[in-house]
């Protein structure tokens, strides 16, 4: 279905920041700002992106981490202003757009090939 | 009281300045044309009568052609009356989304999306009957009792049953205006209002 074009007009207005293409399987880190109280500070999350979803300011993308053993998820909006910069660690080479079997495996079996460029 | 005339377009996201992400609908809305002026001595009551959206001249009866052809307008497709408005209005005056302001809460009317015929589950809420094991089975989603035996003797009004769902007036009250774009004619509401794409709404706002 097109989008209505007064949505797009909506949506246009949100600033979108550009950061570099990323997809499923790939190993990111985000960088994002941290409110407590009055101060302000800056904090990284590294891991494997496990989808992206939506289009536009809508959109969204979930990065899988374990910490101290226990599997970390975190979804963030792609036009959050909190985020301040993605970087891309590696590309994976996986075959689908939502690798979620990867949250049933643990320790070796949890690694994903590096592609080939 | 102050208010307008428009159309859902649809819902999306955006953002405020500090960064919070806030769910909204879009909504178009007029310009509406003052199609007549009711006062106290003439009709009772004061209050301003609207006229929005495009109407085919040949789906409009002779009554309302009349009607709004005194206004100096063509066809509407929706008409509403404000009471006690405002500021004064003549007719054939247009109103446009600048009777609001960002952040003000007002109030949208709109017929929900009908449903057809539903349960009670759905329509009312119900939990439904028991479990699913231990031999029950047929009588997940059903209403249960409706009343005792020989007295009363009948059902009750208003007993809470299966039937049709949805196609309801409603009002939601308090939305906040989150932005307003005149250029466009269009308002952004927080959260969700009633109805289908390309339904109408009626904005009001009373202080």
């Amino acid at each position: 279905m097109s989008k209505n074009a007064l949505i797009q007009f909506v949506e246009d207005q949100v600033a979108i920041k550009d950061f570099p293409a990323f997809s499923a399987g790939d190993t990111i880190t985000v960088t994002y700002k941290i409110i407590e109280g009055t101060k302000e500070r800056l904090q990284k999350f590294q891991g494997v992106v496990l989808q992206r979803v939506g289009e536009g300011p809508k959109a969204t993308f979930t990065v899988r981490k374990i910490s101290n053993n226990i599997g970390v998820e975190r979804i963030f909006p792609v036009a959050s202003p909190f985020i301040q910069e993605i970087e891309v660690n590696k590309k994976g080479a996986v075959r689908r757009a939502r690798i979620f079997y990867l949250r049933s495996l643990r320790g070796k079996k949890a690694r994903i090939k590096e592609a080939r460029r | 009281m102050s208010g307008i005339l428009g159309k859902k377009v649809g819902m999306t996201s955006i953002y405020d300045e500090s960064g919070k992400n806030i769910p909204v609908t879009v909504i178009e809305a007029g310009p509406c044309i003052v199609s007549q002026i009711r006062t106290k001595d003439v009709d009772g009551y004061d209050a301003v009568q609207l006229a929005y959206g495009e109407k085919k001249e040949k789906h409009t009866t002779n009554a309302l052609k009349g009607h709004l052809h005194k206004a100096g307008t063509g066809p509407k497709a929706m008409i509403a009356e404000f009471t006690r408005f405002e500021k004064k209005k003549s007719l054939g005056e247009t109103v446009t989304v600048e009777v609001f302001m960002e952040g003000e809460f007002v109030d949208v009317v709109g017929v929900t999306k009908g449903k057809g015929f539903q349960g009670v589950v759905k329509r009312h809420g119900f939990g439904g009957v028991g479990q699913a094991t231990h031999g029950q089975h047929n009588r997940l989603r059903a209403p249960g009792s409706i009343g005792a035996s020989s007295y009363p003797s009948r059902v009750f009004k208003g007993m809470r049953m299966a039937g049709r769902m949805g196609g309801d007036r409603v009002k939601l009250i308090n939305l906040q205006i989150v932005k307003i774009i005149p250029e466009k004619n269009l308002i952004l509401v927080k959260g969700a209002v009633p109805g289908p794409k390309n339904g109408f709404l009626k904005i009001e706002r009373w202080n």
